[in-house]
């Protein structure tokens, strides 16, 4: 197969601006669902930086590491919508901010 | 023959053998059974005894040291040169006091069966008595001064267990019992402990304590006494097949080769020969004649203890507490003898120290007048021959320091002979006054009150037969009876005064402590030791008189019995070393002896006077039975010893060829192991003179005492009721106020420091002063340091404080929590930045560094 001629910095400069709101997101809102989105947003930048230097050495371990990321993302997800489902059962709302009973 | 002398370990195991078997079984063998056994073990040693002089006589009187089978090498520490053996002498000084103890020894065991009858404790008192036999040939067997010591301890524990044989008596006669026998034991400690320094000093002079090596001779070939002495090469056989053969030499190579070839004796001569011998006590010296000086002073500090001089006497008196055999076996005859036998047996050590020689004269002749000075105002039976005792042993122990050894020595033997008679004689009479006074209350009893005159009110004699009964019941045998009896008493000294403030003090404490079975009566004693009690036994029993007036004789030193042989024989040593010799010793000790003669023979006829002759003055006295044959057996023996013991060293004129008996025979015998023994020399004016002064002591005393009541009509004695003797006969009765004064300068002293000691060092220095105030305090002061300014204030407010440290950063830092996701995640977003960075700085600066 013909390699792409994308060069890789492309791959990971967005892979990186894809991380950054990411990481935006978590930091920033306040709705459960929505960091939840984020984090996955995240992972998937950082599925994007493996696949494309994966790509750009010709190895297959970035690929293999992706689809376990992507299967461990998959089980997360499933964990954390229940969490957040027990959350609003207890408080009828999935704000963040509405979870600091542990506050010093 | 020295196979023979390897029997002489029996002699000290017969007696010991006789000890344990009446200590194991003596309650199950019943009164016959013990006093059988007893008197058998020691009749054994008797027998053994008899069987060494006869084996001596016949090898030629050749003195044997015996090694038993056990207890070989009793002492030995090879490292320090120490080599003590537990080795047995048989020679004829020892087998001559061997003679004596286990003689003198049967006699008086078979004497207490009768005496000690009835007595719950029978049986334990002939295991002490088999005991004190066992240590007392002990003394007198060993070769060494440290097997004497063994035995001069133990006759010492002996007396102390006899004395208070009867320490449970009822109304604190047993206080006064115990306490006699404590008084006797501490005063002969002082005595102990100048021997044991003799011992110390003789072992760190002569590296040994033997007496004499095993085959040394007493004294070396071609003396002047060798004439009857042993030639030196019999001598050099080994005795009992001992590896002491390289020994046997006489004389000679003791400084060379460093081995003690001699025994101490030999070493002294040798070395007094050699000249200018110093012994090194660390950097000082002393020449060889200072030390023996100071060993025979020791050993007269024994001597004083043991055979009761002045100054340590007081005991002897007192130990007439003890029941009447023991006074006679071991106050009279044997025990206190030892220090006779101790001085003569280190006649070579007072040879050579003329000063300790003559202390001892003066020493002995004083005691012998003082002490029969008291005996003529005591009232007591048994204490006028205490008296009399301390008197002739006086008499001994001037012999002794007069060099007079086998004078002595002769002295002793009759002595034995005739005081353990008189001894066993008041035994007897109080003995009976004990029964006659039994049977008066009886006999009052029966007769519903009958005599009125002699016991007192009616009311009172039934309390008193009752006490008599409690007085049975609780065992008491001799001595002090209570009852109602009539007795016009004098104020000086009504019974025996024998109780220091101290006896009494212990009396009363005694009687309020232990139970005492009764109620107190409202009576006076009845003493049936008293001699004012007494009177007219002759007629009541014939045998205890007789054999009592031939004690009485004997002792006065009357012709031709036994005592004045031996008295002349010591008073013409004095006479010669006065008048031969120059020696001024001599002259005092031989007026002070004459004096003492008279007041002997004076006391004595005294005695027969209050005891024997005249009326009964008491209905005890009236009722006297005359004593068992058991008891007047030993009498009769006794009193034929003392008629013919003068017979043992017969002099020159009196020698009776035919007879068998030689001239000085028991000098002669003594020879052979008594290094410098003299033989005595008949003085017919001095024998005269000194028989005129006996005879005339007892004119005069029957002159004053010779009535019917010799006592006056107050019941005083006649000396005491003539102005001008009156206080003479004060002090005589009051022991010549000796017990005061021994109080006065030593036990108030000694109480005095003794309460110093309790409440000013121990109370007020140690517990008030040491204790509350330095211990107490002092932990309080430095517990309080400790606790406020240092634990309070260093160590809590330092922990305290850093623990609010603690807590105060913990409150800022929980500010840090804020319990809200986002803070959390930013967090976690730096920190991997820093790590990230931290991770890519280098490549950064790679990268920077290779553009």
């Amino acid at each position: 197969m013909q390699p792409s001629t994308i060069p890789v910095e492309y791959f990971v400069v967005l892979s990186a601006v894809l991380f950054v709101i990411g990481v935006l997101g978590v930091l920033v809102r306040r709705n459960a669902i929505m960091i939840f989105m984020s984090v996955e947003l995240m992972l998937n930048a950082a599925n994007l930086a493996l696949v494309a230097f994966s790509r750009q050495w010709g190895e297959v371990q970035g690929h293999v590491f992706v689809f376990f990321v992507m299967t461990v993302a998959a089980a997360e997800v499933a964990v954390g919508l229940a969490l957040i489902v027990a959350i609003f059962k207890a408080k009828k709302s999935i704000d963040i901010d509405e979870l600091h009973s542990m506050q010093g | 023959m020295e196979n023979y002398a390897s029997i002489v370990p029996l002699v000290v195991f017969i007696p010991l053998a006789g000890m344990l078997i009446n200590l194991v079984w003596g309650k199950r063998l019943g009164e016959r059974g013990s006093g059988a056994i007893g008197t058998l073990a020691a009749a054994g040693a008797f027998g053994i005894a008899a069987l060494l002089m006869l084996m001596l006589a016949r090898s030629g009187y050749e003195a044997v040291v015996v090694n038993p089978p056990i207890l070989t090498g009793w002492i030995s520490i090879p490292s320090a040169a120490l080599e003590i053996p537990w080795q047995f002498r048989v020679d004829t000084l020892s087998v001559t006091m061997m003679l004596v103890i286990t003689g003198v020894g049967t006699l008086i065991h078979v004497y207490a069966i009768g005496y000690m009858h009835g007595d719950p404790r029978f049986p334990r008192f002939f295991v002490y008595l088999n005991l004190f036999l066992a240590f007392m040939l002990i003394l007198v067997t060993g070769n060494n001064l440290l097997m004497t010591f063994v035995g001069w301890e133990g006759v010492g524990l002996c007396s102390f267990l006899l004395i208070g044989f009867w320490f449970d008596k009822a109304r604190g006669e047993g206080w006064r019992n115990s306490n006699a026998a404590r008084k006797a034991f501490i005063v002969n400690r002082v005595g102990d402990f100048g021997f044991l320094l003799a011992i110390f000093l003789t072992f760190w002079t002569f590296g040994t304590l033997d007496y004499y090596k095993p085959g040394e001779p007493v004294r070396a070939e071609g003396e002047e006494h060798a004439a009857v002495v042993q030639t030196a090469t019999e001598g050099k056989t080994p005795t009992t097949g001992e590896t002491h053969t390289a020994e046997t030499k006489p004389t000679g190579e003791t400084k060379t080769t460093g081995v003690v070839q001699l025994g101490i004796f030999g070493q002294t001569e040798q070395w007094l020969k050699e000249g200018g011998h110093k012994v090194r006590f660390g950097s000082t010296e002393l020449p060889l004649e200072t030390i023996l000086t100071l060993i025979t002073l020791f050993i007269l500090i024994g001597v004083t203890g043991k055979s009761a001089q002045i100054p340590l006497f007081v005991w002897l008196p007192d130990a007439m507490a003890g029941p009447t055999p023991v006074s006679a076996l071991i106050h009279a005859a044997t025990m206190v003898t030892a220090g006779i036998y101790l001085a003569t047996r280190c006649n070579v050590f007072f040879h050579y120290s003329p000063f300790s020689s003559g202390l001892m004269t003066i020493v002995g002749a004083c005691t012998a007048v003082f002490a029969g000075f008291v005996a003529l105002g005591q009232w007591d039976i048994k204490k006028v021959l205490a008296y009399s005792t301390v008197s002739q042993l006086g008499f001994m122990v001037a012999a002794v320091g007069l060099g007079a050894f086998s004078a002595a020595y002769f002295h002793l033997i009759t002595h034995a002979f005739f005081k353990a008679l008189l001894f066993l004689g008041s035994g007897s009479v109080i003995h009976g006054m004990e029964h006659g006074h039994h049977h008066v209350e009886h006999l009052g009893h029966d007769e519903a009150h009958g005599d009125v005159g002699a016991h007192g009110t009616l009311d009172a004699h039934g309390e008193a037969h009752a006490a008599h009964d409690a007085h049975e019941d609780v065992g008491v045998h001799g001595g002090v009876v209570y009852a109602v009896e009539v007795h016009a008493h004098d104020d000086v000294g009504a019974h025996g005064s024998t109780n220091t403030p101290v006896h009494e003090e212990h009396a009363t404490h005694g009687a309020t402590n232990t139970p005492i079975p009764e109620a107190p009566l409202h009576g006076t004693l009845f003493d049936a030791q008293d001699m004012r009690n007494m009177g007219g036994l002759r007629h009541k029993m014939p045998i205890t008189f007789w054999t009592y007036l031939i004690g009485t004789l004997a002792l006065s030193g009357i012709f031709p019995f036994a005592g004045f042989w031996s008295k002349d024989d010591i008073l013409a040593s004095a006479f010669r070393a006065g008048f031969n010799d120059g020696r001024i010793e001599g002259f005092i000790a031989l007026a002070l002896l004459i004096v003492a003669a008279f007041f002997t023979a004076f006391y004595m006829w005294r005695q027969i006077r209050y005891v024997f002759l005249g009326k009964p003055r008491t209905a005890a006295a009236e009722n006297v039975p005359e004593s068992v044959p058991l008891m007047t057996l030993p009498l009769i023996i006794l009193a034929i010893l003392s008629v013919f013991g003068g017979m043992l060293n017969l002099v020159e004129p009196f020698v009776i060829q035919r007879l068998g008996m030689i001239n000085e025979g028991l000098t002669v015998w003594l020879e052979h192991s008594v290094r410098f023994v003299t033989g005595g020399a008949f003085n017919f004016p001095l024998a005269i003179t000194a028989l005129a002064v006996a005879v005339g002591a007892i004119l005069l005393a029957e002159r004053v005492y010779g009535r019917n009541n010799p006592l006056t009509k107050k019941g005083r004695d006649p000396l005491q009721a003539r102005p001008e003797m009156r206080q003479a006969f004060g002090i005589a009765n009051a022991k010549g106020y000796t017990d005061a004064i021994y109080s006065a300068i030593i036990e108030q002293p000694y109480n005095r420091a003794s309460q110093w000691l309790a409440n000013v060092l121990d109370w007020k220095f140690w517990h008030d002063y040491v204790h509350e105030k330095l211990i107490w305090r002092g932990f309080d002061g430095v517990a309080a340091l400790l606790s406020g300014p240092v634990d309070r204030s260093v160590i809590d407010r330092g922990f305290l404080g850093f623990g609010g440290l603690i807590s105060r950063v913990a409150a800022r830092l929980r500010g840090l929590q804020t319990g809200y996701v986002r803070t959390y995640t930013f967090t976690m977003l730096v920190g991997v930045l820093i790590v990230l960075f931290i991770i890519l700085f280098p490549l950064l600066r790679l990268m920077a560094g290779g553009q």
